[in-house]
């Protein structure tokens, strides 16, 4: 069965770059390149995975994460933050907002795509 | 022959021209044509009413039973006004200087103001002046007497008595008429005064006349005179030196001290310097008066039949020379001296009276009311009228009482040795501050109970309160109290034992009792002044007073209101009184006025104070005034100093306040900026990153694919290095390490090629931007690509940010003589006003969210080229959206770094 990952960032570059990866690892993937409408789109695609980036045009990615959580369809669901502020604020509040996991821009593949399996397992 | 009727007559013309002079004397003082009305001759001549009836008629009595003594109740008088300067000046300065208005309320006001003080001396002066009124009543109706019973008219002597009334009652009502017209603040009563000064010249030609009959009309010229005196057998033996040294003692005291005496001198007093004129002319009249007072008696002794009264010498001559007109003259003469000491001494003694006893009672058998100012002027005149005319039924009583039987010379003597106990206290009172109260008080009534016990109740001679048989041998027989020879001291003149006795204990007591009481404050401060009344008060006449009041007000006035506003007000009220330029009248209007101005500064207690310090009896000087209004001055500028200081305080409080404010939000931005450099160089690194691990691990990759991705690692690295630049550029820029390249160029083609260089190829241009076509026109001087750096970064703002469904950007160019400028409005929703500053601050972007792709450092970025290029960049406030000026000057500033 094919795994199903919602991507939401901004910068295209690093959208083709984590799309290429996890397409050739095999998953399905959707991406959104906004905060606005984020959620939506996640309830459409009902996937197993949300990797969300904190600075969005629009919304924020802590604001996406609480609405997400406060929403009982997908409260469960799993979601890697990315950030590309390295601040342990950043970190505190990912934590705080219910991200399951938390990673730093830039980011090795590998492991990226070791916590995405690791997420879903 | 000189009908009793004509003389009746003339006496009664005499009385109506007397009423005629202080009538036209009133009205032209009210009109304020006071004229010779104030001059020194009139003053001296009012000074003359110490020359009475006892006088006039008395002294040749006096000659004749005690030869020279009468002298010396000239030489008394003389001696003090030769003195003047001693004792007179300071005593007319404290009465003018403390508005004193009767002998009894100097003494009150330099004892702190005693009602009991005045009370005591008001009824000693009452006690004291009846038995001298008494005597001017029995002088005329005897002089009456005199005419009528020479015989020869038909008519039958008139009784004593009924004369006596109907002249007491006449008097009463000229005095009623003249004294009381009004209650002026100064007692001055012009009118009475001015008559007064017409009976002394009637009583000195009539005596001189006299004389003048006597020595040339019956004796043979002066050298015959000269010798009937040496050879007269004039009573000398008895004048002993004691006697003389007393008489002239008693009459130096009554000038001062007769209430009648204080009021002509010092009340009456209009200018100081008329003491001056006084000092000699007063002595002169003196003179002239007892020049034939010998000759008279002489002759009379030798021409008149033996017991002829010799008090009625001056008259009963002329009399039996048949000298009718003469005759006339003559009692015409001693009525002047009668009527005069009596309208004067009831107007002196009806003030003390009214103002001492019946007022003060009056007002404390009262309900106080708020209102009792309107009806206490008619109380106070109606008192005054009321006492004039109980002193004058008190003289007419004691007239009657006494039966006319003494000698008039000793009643004389005994009021002066009376009136004399207040000396030692009014002269402690003006020379030693240590005076008190309590001493003048017993003192007073020590010498007035002496004064009483052993001269006015034997004056009696048993007949009232005091036995003979008590006045030979002393109260239940023991001696050592006989009235007339305390402590066995015997053989001595009852006048000088009753003067020593009653001054001795007066002044001893006084002394004592002062040196052993304390003063209170008020006490203390009107000691002071009465003691120093020089040193608080000017001496100018009456003309030089009103100016010096003026001056003082406004010296006071400029102290409080500031020098523009009291001299306007006083030029004002100058023009309304029509006085041109000069100093305005202190009016009671204008003291009014000024006082509410005043109140309108320092309050209204204060104000009505100082004025009445002023305008009133000075308590305190107008120097004291001055320093009180000088502090107040002070203390109002410091404390405007003070608020200037506090409201500067509160300025750099609130810039402070602000500066902390800026560098609370530039912490914030700090913070902010780190993540946002943080996010900024992640993200490429990012991309640069994985896909740099892609091409390093995937096996599989397509040339296309291959390319594409190298193609991203390159754009990245450059993004990177762009926004090194940009911090670079900044900090390069900061410093002022800029090279400007300097070119001429259209204004329009640097905004089109700015425009140009923020479409991003792809994007579709939603901003529609519009330049107005002045930029055409305009050539400017200055580095043109940094110029377009600058619209760039406004141009593509406004694409980022303007959030406008149709975003729109004005760019409006216009020029003055030496400047550009060009404003960037869009319709967006613009920046807070808060966020106006801080977005020219490096680093700084107004949220996260709304800033992709910007490290905020455009504006930072922006500014300093702008300053670098000498122009400038700012926020424009108002104009519906976001917008901001640019101003570049037409010509470039000179460089200051590296154009080679």
């Amino acid at each position: 069965m094919v795994k199903h990952v919602v991507l939401i960032e901004d910068e295209p570059n690093i959208i083709e770059a984590i799309s290429f990866l996890l397409r050739q690892d095999g998953w399905q993937v959707t991406t959104h390149s906004q905060g606005d409408g984020a959620l939506e789109a996640v309830r459409e695609a009902a996937p197993d995975l949300v990797i969300l980036d904190v600075m969005l045009p629009g919304r924020s990615g802590f604001e996406v994460l609480q609405e997400l959580r406060q929403d009982p369809g997908l409260g469960n669901l799993p979601v890697l933050m990315l950030t590309a502020k390295g601040q342990a604020r950043d970190r505190e509040a990912a934590e705080r907002y219910g991200a399951s996991r938390y990673m730093t821009k830039p980011f090795s593949n590998s492991e990226m795509l070791a916590v995405v399996r690791e997420l879903v397992a | 022959m000189l009908s009793f009727n004509i003389l009746v007559l003339v006496a009664t013309l005499y009385v109506g021209l007397l009423f005629g002079v202080a009538w036209a004397a009133d009205r032209r003082a009210r009109r304020g044509q006071l004229g010779w009305m104030r001059s020194p001759v009139v003053y001296t001549l009012s000074l003359s009413i110490y020359t009475t009836a006892w006088t006039f008629y008395g002294a040749v009595g006096s000659a004749v039973r005690n030869g020279f003594e009468f002298l010396a109740i000239y030489l008394g008088p003389t001696l003090v006004f030769v003195g003047w300067w001693w004792l007179l000046r300071k005593l007319v300065r404290v009465g003018r200087s403390q508005r004193i208005t009767s002998i009894a309320d100097l003494l009150s006001s330099r004892y702190g103001k005693s009602a009991m003080l005045a009370v005591i001396v008001t009824l000693l002066a009452v006690v004291a002046s009846t038995p001298y009124i008494a005597l001017q009543l029995q002088s005329v109706a005897r002089s009456f007497s005199a005419f009528a019973s020479r015989g020869g008219t038909g008519i039958d002597p008139p009784d004593v008595n009924v004369t006596a009334f109907w002249l007491a009652v006449g008097l009463a009502v000229f005095t009623i008429l003249f004294g009381t017209r009004s209650i002026d603040v100064n007692e001055r009563h012009h009118g009475v005064v001015t008559a007064v000064a017409v009976e002394a010249v009637v009583k000195l030609v009539a005596l001189l006349t006299v004389g003048i009959f006597v020595v040339w009309g019956i004796a043979g010229g002066a050298g015959d005179i000269l010798q009937r005196i040496s050879a007269a057998d004039l009573n000398t033996a008895s004048a002993s030196g004691n006697r003389w040294v007393a008489l002239t003692f008693l009459s130096a005291t009554a000038i001062i001290c007769l209430p009648r005496m204080f009021q002509v001198t010092v009340v009456e007093n209009s200018d100081e310097r008329h003491l001056e004129t006084a000092s000699w002319a007063f002595p002169l009249y003196l003179f002239l008066m007892s020049l034939f007072v010998l000759p008279i008696a002489v002759v009379g002794l030798a021409e008149l039949p033996a017991g002829s009264n010799p008090d009625l010498f001056v008259l009963t001559l002329p009399i039996a020379h048949k000298q009718e007109a003469l005759a006339m003259l003559v009692f015409l003469g001693g009525f002047s001296s009668a009527t005069s000491m009596v309208i004067v001494a009831a107007i002196a003694l009806s003030t003390m009276v009214s103002n001492h006893i019946v007022m003060p009672l009056w007002l404390r058998m009262r309900r106080p009311t708020a209102e009792i100012s309107g009806d206490v002027r008619d109380v106070l005149i109606r008192s005054r009228r009321l006492s004039i005319a109980a002193i004058l039924a008190l003289g007419y009583g004691y007239f009657r009482f006494t039966g006319g039987s003494e000698a008039l010379a000793s009643i004389g003597l005994i009021a002066f040795t009376g009136v004399a106990q207040m000396l030692p206290v009014l002269v402690g009172g003006l020379f030693w501050r240590g005076a008190t109260r309590r001493g003048a008080i017993v003192g007073l009534l020590a010498g007035f109970a002496v004064w009483a016990y052993t001269l006015f109740l034997p004056s009696f001679e048993g007949s009232w309160l005091m036995s003979a048989d008590t006045i030979a041998n002393g109260p239940w027989g023991i001696a050592l109290l006989r009235p007339q020879g305390l402590l066995g001291i015997m053989g001595v003149d009852p006048l000088v034992h009753a003067l020593v006795w009653s001054m001795g204990v007066n002044t001893v007591l006084f002394i004592l009792v002062s040196l052993v009481s304390f003063p209170s404050p008020l006490e203390r401060m009107q000691g002071v002044q009465f003691v120093n009344v020089f040193e608080h008060s000017s001496g100018q006449g009456p003309k030089g007073n009103v100016a010096v009041e003026a001056d003082d007000l406004l010296v006071m006035a400029q102290r409080i209101m500031g020098n523009v506003t009291a001299l306007r007000l006083f030029r004002e009220v100058a023009r309304e009184q029509g006085k041109g330029d000069g100093l305005p009248d202190p009016t009671p209007e204008f003291v009014d006025r000024l006082e509410r101005e005043l109140s309108g500064t320092v309050g209204a207690a204060t104000a009505h104070a100082m004025i009445g310090q002023i305008t009133g009896g000075t308590t305190i000087s107008v120097e004291d005034l001055i320093a009180v209004a000088d502090e107040a001055a002070q203390i109002m500028e410091h404390s405007a100093q003070l608020e200037a200081k506090s409201r500067e305080l509160a300025r750099t409080a609130r810039q402070l306040q602000v500066a902390n404010e800026k560098l609370r939000e530039l912490s914030i931005q700090k913070d902010s900026f780190l993540s946002q450099i943080s996010h900024e160089l992640r993200t490429p690194m990012t991309s640069i990153r994985s896909f740099a691990e892609i091409l390093r691990d995937s096996r599989d990759l397509s040339d296309e694919q291959m390319r594409r991705y190298s193609g991203i690692i390159l754009d990245e690295s450059i993004r990177l290095t762009r926004l090194l630049d940009e911090i670079l550029d900044l900090s390069v820029l900061e410093n002022g390490q800029v090279t400007l390249e300097r070119a001429t160029g259209r204004l329009s083609e640097v905004i089109d090629k700015a425009i140009s260089a923020t479409v991003i190829p792809g994007q579709d241009a939603r901003l529609k931007i519009n330049v107005s076509e002045e930029a055409d026109k305009i050539e400017i001087t200055t580095d043109l690509d940094r110029l377009a750096q600058v619209f760039i970064n406004l141009v593509s703002n406004a694409r980022k940010y303007c959030d406008a469904r149709d975003p729109r950007l004005q760019i409006r160019v216009g020029r003055d003589e030496d400047r550009i400028v060009i404003d960037f409005i869009d319709n967006g929703s613009g920046i807070p006003e808060r966020h106006r500053e801080i977005v020219f601050e490096k680093f700084s972007r107004l949220s996260d969210a709304s800033a992709a792709g910007s490290a905020g450092l455009g504006l930072a970025i922006s500014r300093e080229i702008m300053r670098n290029l000498g122009g400038r960049i700012e926020y424009l406030p108002g104009q519906g959206g976001a917008a901001f000026r640019v101003t570049v000057p037409v010509s470039p500033p000179e460089p200051s770094h590296g154009v080679n």
